[in-house]
């Protein structure tokens, strides 16, 4: 028997890591992965709440579980063009320091 | 304490931990590495939650081509370690204030003002997990036709995209 909560808090602190990694980091590279991280916390939540709510009405549920299937999927695609779009800006700038793509000019 | 609590504290930490590791790291290889343990504790919280369909998918679709993906192109730009070239030496302080103001935030507003109820049991150990995956894959091709339609042709879109962008030098130079 775990409490909800205690699901809810990981998730938020997670969250809060990727929020932190987004921020501090200059790595193009850390900060996509610190949203991958935040998008992992956000299906945390989703799944435990479907959970909750199973028990609750103690129907099976599953429209929380897709719902993060789906989030998988659109974090699949996103990566593919994100990193795309990185090897691109790399070529370019011979660099992924986030601090250096401040032109609008390639 | 049940032996459920503990389990869940211990794996809590070591998905806390490996999180702090990828934002810690100086070296991205190492960074990604704790992002794959990080994927991986998070898989079997969605074990303990009864849903192993999603605890697979993770390991497979982010654990496995995800994070190969992102090796893959950290060896190929030979990205590991940037200089740290700080622009605006306050960010990194008031970042932190931010994160610590967003924490605090989250926790009052889900745990004070929402006050979420119930406990998690985990799924029992007859549990039939076979029926559950034919009922959510009905679900889904039911209910969820349309999304999971348009789903696809995203996926389509971010692969001809992908290449595109990749092209597109190539033809220039």
């Amino acid at each position: 028997m775990i409490p909800i909560n205690y699901y809810i808090i990981l998730s938020a602190v997670l969250f809060t890591i990727g929020t932190l990694g987004v921020l501090t980091r200059r790595n193009a590279l850390i900060i996509f992965m610190s949203v991958e991280l935040m998008l992992n916390a956000a299906n945390l939540a989703f799944v435990a709440f479907a959970r909750a709510r199973e028990i609750a009405t103690g129907q099976p549920l599953f429209d929380g579980q897709i719902f993060v299937f789906f989030v998988i999927a659109v974090a699949a695609a996103e990566v593919a063009v994100g990193l795309a779009l990185i090897v691109e800006i790399f070529k370019s700038k011979r660099s992924i320091d986030v601090d250096q793509m401040s032109s609008m000019k390639g | 304490m049940s032996l459920e609590l503990i389990f869940f504290l211990v794996l809590a930490l070591a998905s806390v931990v490996t999180a702090f590791g990828m934002l810690l790291s100086r070296n991205a290889i190492y960074s990604a590495l704790y992002l794959v343990m990080n994927f991986i504790t998070v898989a079997i919280f969605y074990l303990m939650l009864g849903a192993p369909f999603i605890a697979m998918a993770q390991i497979t679709v982010y654990a496995g081509a995800i994070m190969v993906l992102f090796l893959f192109v950290i060896m190929l730009l030979g990205a590991e370690r940037l200089p740290d070239t700080q622009v605006l030496p306050y960010q990194k302080w008031l970042a932190r204030v931010l994160a610590f103001i967003l924490v605090v935030e989250t926790g009052y507003m889900l745990l004070v003002r929402g006050k979420p109820q119930g406990e998690i049991i985990p799924p029992e150990a007859s549990a039939n997990m076979v029926d559950s995956l034919r009922e959510m894959g009905m679900t889904l091709f039911n209910e969820y036709l349309l999304p999971f339609e348009v789903t696809s042709v995203l996926l389509l879109v971010a692969m001809v995209g992908a290449i595109v962008l990749i092209r597109k030098d190539k033809k220039v130079g």
